[in-house]
């Protein structure tokens, strides 16, 4: 059975925490392990961070908006948001870029979910925005492949 | 869930102690603080301790690396200690171990930078 959650809310930095305790609260409904929470909490930081810096550039008129599922033991995130978008996608998924120098921006955002997740999958447009697709198998599912 | 910067200034090592969770938005925060508190004391070395950080992404390695080269600028060095295995991963994917020096707990850092 899927089961699927969507949010929106304002592209402001104190939402950040809001966006990743309500995903977690979400997936925590099929038991992964802490590690894995911990690594679901930190990918959906990110992807809201991108959105609210790069994608609205901290006008916090723009909006978040995420979709979770869950289906037996996979996860799927959908992150977007309507902002500039990236115009040069293999050069903002290179670990240590960033755009942003100046704000003591890291560039590790996009290396940190590759890490943590299965897929990723990142779609932008220019003046349209960015979506980014990510998928995570729970550990226990991987076991039963094995 | 925010977080609690407590600063403390032992000799002339920074101790910055974090309890709570590192984002983008709590790291601006902690920036202006930091900043702040140099402008005012004499400060040689930092001491990060993070044994209260329960939750840290890459805005966290932004400004722990903005305040080791700030540090560096003035030939201080930095330590970070009391670090979990969660943010342990981040730093050894970033690199940040090459450049900054780990320790156990505050007490052993505050030796390592011969202080204590």
């Amino acid at each position: 059975m899927r089961n699927e959650m969507k949010i929106q809310f304002s592209a402001l930095s104190q939402n950040e925490s809001f966006a990743r305790v309500t995903v977690a609260a979400f997936i925590a409904q099929i038991d992964p392990t802490v590690d894995e929470l911990t690594e679901i909490k930190t990918v959906v930081s990110e992807a809201v961070t991108n959105a609210i810096i790069h994608g609205y550039e901290n006008k916090a008129t723009g909006m978040v908006y995420i979709e979770a599922a869950i289906e037996e033991d996979t996860i799927h995130l959908t992150i977007r948001d309507e902002g500039m978008g990236i115009s040069d996608l293999d050069q903002a998924r290179q670990p240590l870029y960033t755009s942003k120098p100046e704000l003591e921006r890291s560039g590790m955002g996009f290396t940190i979910m590759e890490n943590f997740m299965d897929s990723v999958e990142v779609i932008s447009e220019p003046s349209y925005g960015t979506t980014i697709h990510l998928t995570k198998y729970l550990t226990k599912n991987k076991a039963m492949c094995n | 869930m925010g977080l609690a910067v407590n600063l403390e200034l032992k000799h002339t090592v920074l101790c910055i102690r974090l309890d709570g969770e590192l984002d983008h938005h709590t790291a601006d925060m902690l920036r202006s603080q930091v900043e702040d508190y140099l402008k005012k004391h004499t400060v040689n070395h930092i001491v990060l301790n993070l044994e209260g950080l329960s939750f840290m992404d890459s805005s966290g390695l932004g400004v722990i690396l903005g305040r080791y080269k700030q540090i560096k600028s003035q030939n201080g060095e930095m330590v970070v200690c009391a670090i979990s295995p969660a943010v342990k991963r981040l730093f050894e994917m970033s690199g940040l171990f090459k450049i900054i020096r780990l320790e156990e707990d505050e007490e052993l850092a505050l030796q390592a930078l011969g202080v204590a």
